[in-house]
C-alpha cells in the first residue's frame, strides 16, 4: 500500500504540490489524471525517491520514502518501475543493455538466461528483433515501449507510468492498456499511471484521482469520476475550453498583468 | 529638471541594484562551491567504497588522455619554442643565452605544463563531460538511472574522476618532456648553445622537487575539471540551451578554479619548500 499525506514541493517559489494526500491499495491501478505542468510528474518522482518533499510523508508498505538512507535506497528502487514520459533510454546503449540494464547491474545471473528475459519483455511490448538497435534508430512510440520493457524487466511490486501511451498510435495505445491491465490481473502489481488521455483513463483504472492546483480534488471508481458532479472534473473529463479551471487561469493572468503579484504557473 | 536629472542619475547609479547583485553572486558563488565541494566528497567516498567500473574508467581515460594527447603535445611544444626565444630576447642583454635551458626546464614544468595541460583538457574533455551529462539529465536519463537503483554518481562521475587524476599528470609528464624538447630546439639551432650543454644545464637546474610540485598541481586541475564539469552537467536545466549553458559554465569555472588553484600551490610551493 502506497500512502502519501500531506505532501508539499515548490520549485523556486512556484507551489507544484499543496498538501496532497492519496492512498493507494496494493493491486490497483490508480490513474492521475490532470492538467500538463499540474505536478503529475513530480509526484511520480517523489514516490520513486528521486525527489524529496518540502514536507509530508510517502509511505510505501508503511516505510517512508524519504528517511530510507543511501545504503538501502538501491534496494527499495528495485522493488518500483518506472516508464518516463520521454523514454529516457540511455542513449549510449543498446535496446537489450537498456532493458536489461538493472540485471546486468545487480545481479549476478548469467547473460543468457537475461538475454532471454529481455526478449520476452519486448515481445510482451510487441517488439521483437531490434535487441542490437540503438535508442536513436526508434520512432518515439516504439522508444516508449522498450522504457515499458525496461521499468518492468525486473518485475518489480509497484510500476508507475508516466503518460504511457502519449506519442503512440491508437492501436498501440491500446495494446499498452491491456498490457498495463494483464499486469495487474497476473502479477497483482500496483499501478500508478500519469495520463491526460481519458480513455486509457477510464480502461486501465480501477479508480481515478484528479490532481489540480496541487491537491487531489475528486478520486473515484470511472463510473464515480464519469458522473461526477464536481465542475472542476467535469471540465477536465469532458475537455472544455470553458469552466471552471480555465477561469480560475485566466484570473490568475490578470494579477500578473496588473503586476500586483508575482504567480508563476 | 534638476529633480528629472537626479531621477535619471538614480537610474544610470542604482547603488541598490549594485549592492543586490553583489549579494547574489556571492551567495551564488558560495552555493556553487559548496555544491562543488559535496559532490567532490560523495566522488572520493564512492570511489573508495564502491567497486570501481574498470571498463569505464578506461573508457574515459582514453578520452582524457590519449585522445588529448596530440592537442597538448602541439601547445606545450610551441609553448617551449616561445618560452626560449621569448627568454633569450631578455637573457642576450646580459649575454646570458647559456641560461635558456634553465628558465625553460624551470617554467615549463613548476607552471606552464600543468596549468596550459588542464587548460586544454578543460577546453576539450570538460565540455564534452558537461554536455554529455548535461543532455543525460535534461532527457531524464540521469532520473532513470536512480529509477533502476543506480547511484549517477557512482556510476558516471567516479569513472570521470578517476580518469582525470591520473590522465592529467601523465598528460603533464608528456608536456614537461615535449615543452623541454621545443627549447631544446630553439636553443640548438636558433641560439647557438650546443646539444651536450643544453641538456646538461637542463638536468642540473631541473629537481625532482620542480616535477613534482608541477605534477601536485596537475593531480588537482584533473580533480578540479572533472568533478566541476560533472556538477555543471548534472546541474543543467531546459532543453539545448541549457546544455549550452552548462558547458560554458563548465569550462568557465574551470579556467577560474585553475588559476585560483594554481596561485595558491604556487605561493604554498614557495613558501613551504
Amino acid at each position: 500500500m502506497i500512502e502519501i499525506i500531506d505532501l508539499y514541493k515548490s520549485f523556486n517559489g512556484n507551489r507544484v504540490l499543496r498538501g496532497l494526500d492519496l492512498k493507494i491499495e496494493t493491486g490497483e491501478t490508480i490513474v492521475i489524471i490532470g492538467r500538463s505542468g499540474c505536478g503529475k510528474s513530480v509526484l511520480l518522482k517523489h514516490i520513486i525517491g528521486i525527489m524529496k518533499a518540502d514536507s509530508g510523508k510517502i509511505l510505501v508498505d508503511g516505510r517512508n520514502v524519504f528517511e530510507i538512507s543511501d545504503a538501502e535506497i538501491n534496494h527499495f528502487r528495485m522493488q518500483i518501475g518506472m516508464l518516463f514520459q520521454g523514454a529516457a533510454l540511455f542513449d549510449s546503449m543498446t535496446v537489450r543493455e537498456n532493458v536489461g540494464f538493472s540485471l546486468y547491474e545487480h545481479t549476478t545471473l548469467p547473460r543468457i538466461w537475461i538475454d532471454q528475459r529481455v526478449k520476452e519483455k519486448l515481445r510482451m511490448v510487441g517488439l521483437s528483433g531490434i535487441e542490437e538497435l540503438m535508442p536513436a534508430e526508434l520512432s518515439g512510440g516504439m522508444k516508449k515501449r522498450v522504457g515499458l520493457a525496461r521499468a518492468i524487466c525486473t518485475e518489480p511490486k509497484i510500476v508507475l507510468y508516466d503518460e504511457p501511451t502519449t506519442g503512440v498510435d491508437p492501436i498501440m495505445a491500446d495494446a499498452i492498456n491491456d498490457l498495463i491491465i494483464r499486469l495487474r490481473e497476473r502479477l497483482r502489481i500496483t499501478s500508478i499511471v500519469v495520463t491526460h488521455d481519458m480513455k486509457s483513463a477510464y480502461k486501465v483504472g480501477t479508480r481515478i484521482a484528479m490532481l489540480y492546483n496541487g491537491r487531489i480534488v475528486g478520486v473515484g471508481t470511472p463510473d464515480e469520476i464519469r458522473n461526477s458532479k464536481d465542475p472542476l472534473v467535469q471540465q477536465f473529463i469532458t475537455g472544455s475550453a470553458q469552466g471552471p479551471i480555465t477561469s480560475e487561469e485566466y484570473l490568475q493572468h490578470n494579477i500578473i498583468e496588473n503586476g500586483e503579484e508575482h504567480h508563476p504557473s | 529638471m534638476a529633480r528629472l536629472a537626479f531621477a535619471q542619475l538614480r537610474k544610470i547609479v542604482d547603488v541598490q541594484r549594485w549592492i543586490s547583485n553583489l549579494g547574489k553572486g556571492s551567495l551564488n558563488f558560495l552555493l556553487g562551491s559548496g555544491e562543488i565541494s559535496i559532490l567532490f566528497w560523495r566522488t572520493l567516498t564512492a570511489s573508495l567504497a564502491v567497486k570501481i567500473r574498470w571498463r569505464a574508467t578506461f573508457e574515459q581515460a582514453y578520452k582524457v588522455g590519449v585522445a588529448s594527447l596530440p592537442l597538448v603535445m602541439l601547445t606545450s611544444l610551441f609553448t617551449g619554442m616561445v618560452l626560449a626565444l621569448q627568454s633569450a630576447y631578455q637573457l642576450r642583454l646580459f649575454s646570458a643565452e647559456q641560461f635558456t635551458s634553465d628558465l625553460v626546464a624551470l617554467s615549463m614544468t613548476r607552471e606552464l605544463a600543468p596549468v596550459l595541460t588542464a587548460m586544454m583538457v578543460a577546453g576539450r574533455v570538460g565540455a564534452s563531460m558537461a554536455a554529455e551529462l548535461g543532455t543525460m539529465k535534461v532527457t531524464e536519463q540521469i532520473d532513470a538511472l536512480q529509477s533502476l537503483a543506480v547511484n549517477p554518481v557512482h556510476y558516471l562521475v567516479v569513472p570521470r574522476f578517476l580518469a582525470g587524476m591520473t590522465m592529467m599528470v601523465i598528460l603533464t609528464l608528456y608536456a614537461d618532456l615535449i615543452g623541454m624538447f621545443g627549447g631544446y630546439v630553439v636553443g640548438v639551432f636558433k641560439l647557438g648553445i650546443s646539444s651536450h650543454q643544453y641538456i646538461h644545464r637542463t638536468v642540473t637546474a631541473l629537481l625532482l622537487k620542480d616535477i613534482c610540485t608541477g605534477l601536485v598541481k596537475a593531480f588537482v586541475f584533473g580533480i578540479l575539471v572533472s568533478i566541476v564539469s560533472c556538477y555543471y552537467g548534472f546541474q543543467t536545466k531546459g532543453g539545448a540551451e541549457g546544455v549550452g549553458q552548462a558547458t560554458t559554465m563548465a569550462v568557465v569555472v574551470s579556467f577560474i578554479s585553475i588559476i585560483v588553484f594554481d596561485t595558491f600551490f604556487t605561493a604554498l610551493f614557495y613558501f613551504a619548500f
